[in-house]
């Protein structure tokens, strides 16, 4: 974008509980779990008649922490920064912008490393089998408890994505539009064996000990091993090709020993030592379940799609990557299909970019005027109804 | 605007529901949504044209239209538009087919291939006209069907499409001025603009066949 931009400056990560007993949520899985905590962020003002309010959900890996800084001495801002602020993609000057943590996860919301009050120990595999429906069932309460009858727009990329379609048609009243980035109504066979590839790799580190490791060792090189797996389904052949190709490590010639001798391996590396300090091996469990667990159609179209979106009434923006072979277009394609023999107004653009499925999260002008402008539109639509209301 | 879109847009009732096949940056929508209240959808190929509808506020799917069109349910459009697009697709009849089936009406408009000039070009050089309203050369036009007036309303013959209105207008190609040729369209008009419906009982059915020759 041109015009200036700047951050959203300091911020800070608040807690929502909910869920007390006896009143604990129940999961799809058919079990109940209460207490319950959401970490969550808020950028921007509410306006007046709430009306403003965007809703952020984060991919799988993510957090609370979309944008700004915690303290001046953090070195990187939060993980969408480059979207979310004043006079950006997601103009923070304008909209009241929220993002939480997903439940199952590991930054702040409750998730399998969570201490269980019953026992002052942490959940680990007692925590239920979390679904992108129960993520969306707890957002559900945190918008309410915001004092937000409808969002103006929902955004995600990737599982954030799923979570937006189940927003749609399970509270389509709540949700004014929507801009589902990268993602899928469905996991493919792909995805799901690379996911399962990712989670033998931490089940079969003899750290993990069944998920019980918070007294000893955490299963960190299963852990790292997954995240170099998931780290290459985010680029592109193209993007790893113009980065690494043919580079050797630091040395003229070949070592000819198991030394790591490509630029890739020592950057796939880093990449999953980086990880291993931030997240719970047992969320990325539960969290790659969830998002493989996930069918739209099956769940609210008895297998059809175009059934399951017939519940939806939000304007959708789609955007797909070209170079995404996680969750090609093809899948984006076969949403705005159902969502077009619904009548809905839909808008769909695929961006030629190299990044891959995770084209969203660098610098990408033409996705930032896409949704500032879809959300500009959106929004005026909602004040001229106000207008005319008056 | 251009002038044929001003003609096209002048078809149009106010607060109809509008497809149109092949929008481009969406000036047309743009114009009937301002002026008409329309509530209208683009389809739109190219990437850069698709984003800039999108930016100046309108819905638009990026795809082929070919394929696009065939997810609308029946008749969920007032008005269904091919804008000077008809000369680059290559099964014209089963186009127009699908508009007719998500829209009541279709609009279609095309660069008139006998225009004295093309005939003029043809005939003095002996080669494949190139003129403003069909700028290419053999080898890299997108305009694989040549459509002279005449050839068109036979083809709506053929094919049982009913013309509910129909103008040739003069225009320089781009040119936001122009004129109604009343006298010899098809030699002197540069667009011919034709509103359709479905036909009570069409010639053929058959619309797999070759086009008329």
């Amino acid at each position: 974008m041109t015009e200036q931009t700047q951050s959203v400056g300091k911020v800070r990560k608040h807690f929502f509980h909910f869920a007390h007993p006896p009143q604990e949520m129940a999961f799809e899985c058919g079990r109940r779990l209460g207490p319950l905590t959401l970490a969550y962020e808020t950028y921007g003002q509410l306006n007046a008649n709430r009306s403003n309010a965007v809703l952020i959900l984060h991919a799988l890996t993510g957090d609370s922490h979309a944008a700004g800084y915690y303290s001046v001495k953090d070195v990187k801002p939060g993980w969408w920064d480059i979207m979310v602020g004043p006079g950006k993609g997601i103009d923070t000057s304008k909209y009241f912008v929220i993002c939480s943590n997903v439940l199952g996860g590991c930054m702040g919301s409750t998730g399998p490393s969570s201490i269980n009050p019953k026992t002052n120990e942490p959940y680990a595999l007692d925590f239920p089998m979390v679904t992108i429906g129960d993520m969306v069932q707890a957002q559900k309460k945190l918008i309410e408890h915001l004092g937000i009858e409808q969002l103006l727009c929902v955004i995600g990329g990737s599982m954030g994505g799923m979570q937006l379609l189940e927003w749609t048609v399970r509270f389509p009243g709540m949700v004014r539009s929507a801009i589902p980035i990268a993602t899928t109504s469905k996991h493919s066979a792909m995805a799901i064996a690379f996911n399962e590839v990712a989670r033998q790799a931490i089940m079969k580190d003899p750290a993990w000990a069944n998920g019980c490791y918070y007294h000893d060792q955490p299963p960190e090189h299963g852990l790292a091993v997954a995240r170099m797996i998931g780290h290459i389904t985010y680029l592109s052949d193209v993007s790893l090709r113009k980065k690494f190709d043919q580079g050797h490590q630091d040395r003229c010639e070949l070592a000819y020993n198991l030394e790591s001798d490509f630029q890739v391996g020592s950057y796939l590396e880093y990449q999953g030592q980086k990880f291993v300090d931030r997240f719970d091996a047992n969320s990325l469990l539960y969290l790659s379940k969830a998002s493989d667990y996930f069918d739209l159609a099956a769940r609210y179209g008895g297998g059809s799609l175009s059934k399951a979106f017939s519940h939806a009434r939000a304007d959708f923006l789609v955007v797909s990557f070209t170079s995404d072979w996680l969750y090609p277009t093809s899948q984006s394609r076969s949403m705005v299909q159902a969502m077009k023999k619904n009548n809905l107004d839909v808008t769909f653009c695929e961006i030629l970019i190299d990044y891959g499925h995770d084209s969203f999260l660098v610098h990408n002008p033409r996705l930032s005027q896409l949704i500032s402008s879809f959300l500009d539109n959106q929004f005026q639509a909602v004040e001229d109804r106000g207008a005319h209301a008056l | 605007m251009r002038f044929d879109l001003k003609t096209i847009a002048s078809w149009i009732e106010p607060q109809s529901r509008i497809l149109d096949l092949g929008c481009g940056s969406g000036e047309l929508l743009m114009h009937l949504q301002e002026e008409k209240d329309v509530r209208g959808t683009g389809i739109e190929m190219n990437e850069d044209k698709v984003a800039e509808g999108i930016v100046s506020g309108l819905s638009i799917i990026h795809g082929d239209i070919h394929t696009e069109i065939i997810d609308y349910q029946d008749k969920v459009f007032d008005y269904v538009i091919l804008s000077q697009t008809l000369q680059q697709v290559l099964k014209p009849a089963q186009i127009i087919k699908e508009m007719l089936r998500v829209g009541t009406k279709g609009i279609v408009s095309f660069p008139n291939f006998s225009h004295y000039k093309n005939r003029l070009y043809f005939f003095a050089k002996g080669r494949a006209p190139i003129s403003r309203e069909l700028p290419f050369e053999w080898f890299d036009t997108p305009n694989i069907r040549v459509i002279p007036i005449k050839d068109f309303r036979r083809f709506c013959a053929v094919f049982g499409f009913r013309i509910l209105k129909e103008t040739a207008i003069s225009t320089e190609h781009h040119d936001e001025r122009g004129r109604v040729v009343h006298v010899f369209p098809n030699l002197l008009a540069t667009y011919g603009i034709y509103m359709l419906s479905q036909g009570e009982d069409p010639a053929r059915r058959d619309l797999n066949a070759s086009p008329p020759v």
